[in-house]
């Protein structure tokens, strides 16, 4: 079994809706704040590899997972395991598993539940996107993000878990039918009734376990699916007010599944070696755990990179979404298609023979000359030398614009299309589309980085490729 | 690379072309009935003396049927040809390498190209079954790329080049109003070119050839029996086609600014004709400007200017119908739309009008007068960076 988490990682979407321009477009009541929104081209498998590369980026060296479980209320798939891509997407070795943990809220427990128990290194990824029909408070009040957590053993351990504690029952607070585009709620104050003994259950059995008290607990995360519980938890006697952690509804909005990861995570980023850590989560139930940090995690700080902070994922956000390319983008508006055919989705047989480009972004080099060849190839277009090559991933390699265009023509879910050739550092260049991005912002020699992405979905199939994206800041 | 060449072993002694633009009342079998027949009356060849022919489409038709049942051609051999924008230029120089090998007497080369019954706008290429990886952007955003590569190479501003590029659609589309056979046939002020809706990256709709159907096609024999059809017969001097390794996509040393497939086509061509100085040697172009960039790069690819220098000989109007070397005399694709595999041989009927002489009066260009007597055409299929290319030269006269 693993000792505790060795590397997390948080994804938030670039952009932000402000609550405001749901109530300025529907003649609403005002609204404060803003919730974090999926690009068009993003998925919950796309959001779970970028959290994935982000925790696997701060890994102890060595520590490769072994086994690889994503949780989600809104799969891209059914039937399909989509951890599966994830996997591929992050380069994993053949050997790991991976397995989906699917539709309910709860599930995001599940998921790190079974990875903290795991022989050997494990990863959790929780992913979501929490949509609601327009005007509604699941709207409003949803966000789309994802978290991951990789648990191993050994002296990488930054957080030890000290004590867990559930408390399960039965009853009908949150609900949709498979297929249904919007969840049912019973009355609200229904469920602050029932969730709070639960809630209260849990944390008592999990501060026996550890033998603590309120007073040593140095943070407090407090997230689940029912806002009005979540809050009245938060202001129970349970917990030291200065203790409770900002819980980020405000400006991430809730994102199910993927919302405790992210809430843990930015306590993570900011508690002292050997602070208290209880985390809360309601959902069906409650769990309750309490956390050791370690002094390890100062060797973590170090070793991340700073724009990998869940701080500087919401500074880094874009907060001028509208809220007509909001509801395009969620499948609330239809808009007319250019008259031109629909993409060809992926046929089977040639995505499966390129699967480490396809998904794990993989190159080649000659081994004669040295040439990095994007995509991979089998004979070198420098020096000409055949089947000598050794693969490269370039998922982490950044690049640099050499030209551009934006093509109003192309058919895209968010025209207009931008495109760009991009030379990477190292050697190599790749046309593709650029996302994130402002098409009258675009100039030869910006710098990008490249993102896992969904390019279209026909026929019923996802066409999952990477995109390049400007970096920004610091990053 | 060169290639030895057929330079003066075969002529072309008939030429038909239809209009081009929408024939919303034509199918292909009407267009390659018009444009056949009118070439076998033009060389006074009857269809059953034609030996074998070569047709030319990208998808209006697969096999050789598509030409020989609407023809009802008795047993003839019939070859189907694409490559790209190519096809049609491949189709001539597939039946030009067969009359020159003595294997046949008389061909007939022809493309066909029926666009306008797809309902879809702008060109739409067939595909492969695919990963999906390839970013599907349209004709017009892929040589859109070239535009900002060339104006950071060469320190032109985005509104410098934006007045080449609409000034190059002015005079394509001002050579096409003079020409009865054209898609458009009106002239288009630069303000509008310069003001029409973007397309891709800085194209407007004016940057852009249409999207039409049309049809045209050449009798071609053995250069010692070509005054038997004709008292003008139109020799064939160069005939060049390369398909590029498609390293531009891949290869951070491409620019953007060139056609590599281009120079290393329109070199060997000049060696196969015996050219060295193709601005002071050529008559006129008629060169693929499938989008305003491309042309504005293929002067320099093509020889006509030093690099970089392309933008201003195009602003002073080298380039015009009364220009020192008129490139789309006939209006080019910018006015004849492209219909895949017609355009090549579309190119060559306006070298075949001009060269005897036989362009109208208001069109014909000053060159010949001055006694140039070479003509070239050029197609360019694919992609900057990934692309064929083809070149031809044909002359008035055997080299003596």
């Amino acid at each position: 079994m693993n000792s505790g988490i060795v590397a997390y990682g948080v994804y938030l979407p670039y952009w932000r809706l402000a609550r405001q321009s749901i109530a300025d477009a529907l003649e609403m009541p005002a609204s404060r704040g803003t919730r974090s929104v999926a690009s068009y081209d993003e998925d919950t498998t796309t959001m779970a590899v970028e959290a994935g590369r982000i925790t696997l980026a701060g890994a102890p060296e060595g520590t490769s997972p072994a086994e690889l479980v994503l949780a989600t209320t809104a799969p891209a798939y059914l039937d399909k395991t989509n951890a599966v891509a994830v996997h591929a997407a992050l380069g994993l070795e053949r050997s790991c598993s991976a397995f989906d943990m699917n539709g309910a809220l709860r599930s995001g427990s599940a998921a790190l539940r079974y990875a903290a128990r795991a022989v050997g290194p494990a990863l959790a990824v929780l992913s979501d996107l929490r949509n609601g029909l327009p005007g509604g408070a699941d709207e409003r009040e949803g966000g789309d993000g994802a978290a991951a957590f990789l648990f191993g053993s050994g002296p990488g351990v930054i957080v030890e878990e000290v004590a867990y504690a559930s408390a399960t029952a039965e009853f009908l607070d949150r609900w949709k039918l498979p297929g249904e585009a919007a969840a049912h709620l019973w009355e609200e104050r229904f469920g602050e009734y029932i969730y709070l003994p639960l809630a209260e259950e849990a944390i008592a059995a999990a501060f026996k376990q550890a033998g603590v008290t309120t007073a040593d607990i140095d943070h407090v995360v407090v997230t689940g699916s029912h806002t009005r519980a979540v809050r009245a938890v938060q202001r129970s006697t349970w917990i030291r007010p200065g203790a409770l952690a900002d819980d980020l509804t405000g400006v991430v909005g809730n994102t199910g599944t993927a919302h405790q990861g992210i809430v843990l995570a930015s306590v993570l980023d900011i508690a002292a070696p050997g602070a208290v850590i209880l985390a809360v989560t309601l959902a069906d139930g409650a769990e309750a755990a309490i956390l050791r940090v370690t002094e390890a995690i100062l060797a973590y700080r170090r070793r991340r990179h700073p724009s990998d902070t869940v701080s500087a994922k919401i500074a880094g956000g874009r907060t001028d979404l509208a809220y007509a390319r909001f509801l395009t983008w969620k499948d609330q508006v239809r808009r007319e298609p250019p008259r031109r055919p629909e993409p060809a989705p992926p046929a089977a047989p040639p995505a499966a023979r390129h699967e480490s480009w396809k998904f794990g972004f993989t190159a080649s080099r000659c081994e004669v000359c040295g040439t990095r060849l994007v995509p991979p190839g089998r004979v070198c277009i420098a020096c000409g030398s055949t089947d000598q090559m050794t693969e490269e991933r370039l998922a982490n390699v950044p690049g640099v614009v050499a030209t551009f265009s934006v093509d109003r023509l192309a058919f895209t879910p968010n025209p207009p299309m931008v495109v760009a050739v991009i030379d990477f550092d190292g050697g190599g260049r790749l046309r593709c589309e650029l996302t994130d991005v402002d098409p009258q912002a675009v100039g030869i020699g910006d710098r990008v980085a490249m993102t896992f992405r969904k390019g279209s979905t026909s026929q019923g199939i996802h066409n999952y490729f990477w995109k390049a994206r400007p970096t920004r800041g610091k990053e | 690379m060169a290639t030895r060449g057929i330079r003066d072993r075969v002529a072309i002694v008939g030429m038909g072309c239809t209009r081009f633009g929408e024939h919303w009342d034509k199918g292909v079998d009407d267009l390659l009935i018009e444009a056949a027949g009118e070439a076998f009356g033009s060389a006074g060849v009857a269809k059953d003396d034609v030996d074998a022919f070569w047709l030319g489409t990208m998808g209006s038709g697969i096999s050789g049927l598509t030409l020989s049942r609407p023809l009802r051609l008795d047993y003839k051999p019939v070859t189907r040809i694409e490559n790209m924008c190519a096809t049609g230029s491949e189709a001539f120089r597939n039946a030009c390498y067969a009359v020159a090998s003595g294997a046949i007497d008389i061909a007939m080369a022809i493309g066909a190209e029926k666009l306008k019954d797809s309902g879809t706008s702008g060109l739409v290429i067939p595909s492969q079954p695919s990963d999906g990886t390839a970013p599907e952007l349209t004709a017009p955003a892929l040589f859109s790329l070239l535009a900002p590569a060339y104006e950071q190479k060469y320190g032109v501003s985005a509104e410098e080049l934006k007045g080449v590029l609409s000034r190059i659609a002015w005079k394509n589309h001002r050579n096409g109003s003079l020409n009865s056979r054209a898609q458009f046939r009106h002239e288009v002020d630069m303000e509008t070119i310069a003001h029409s809706p973007i397309v891709a990256g800085q194209l407007g709709i004016f940057d852009c050839s249409g999207v039409s159907d049309g049809a045209a096609a050449a009798v071609i024999v053995r250069a010692e029996d070509a005054y038997r059809y004709t008292d003008k017969p139109i020799f064939v001097k160069a005939l060049s086609f390369v398909a590029g390794p498609a390293t531009g996509t891949a290869d951070p040393g491409y620019d953007y600014t060139t056609f590599p497939e281009v120079v290393r086509a329109g070199h060997n061509a000049y060696l196969e004709a015996g050219v060295e100085d193709p601005r002071a040697e050529l008559a006129m172009a008629e060169v693929h400007d499938c989008f305003t960039p491309t042309e504005l790069v293929l002067y320099e690819d093509l020889g006509f200017s030093e690099r970089g220098n392309g933008w201003k000989e195009a602003l002073a109007g080298v380039f015009d119908l009364d220009g020192e070397l008129p490139v789309n005399p006939d209006g080019g694709l910018k006015a004849f739309g492209h219909p895949i595999g017609a355009s090549g041989l579309r190119m060559l009927f306006e070298c075949w009008l001009q060269l005897r002489g036989e362009a109208p009066p208001e069109r014909t260009i000053k060159s010949i007068g001055a006694g140039r007597k070479l003509a070239l055409t050029h197609n360019l299929g694919g992609a900057p960076g990934e692309c064929v290319s083809f070149v031809s030269i044909v002359g008035s006269e055997p080299t003596s």
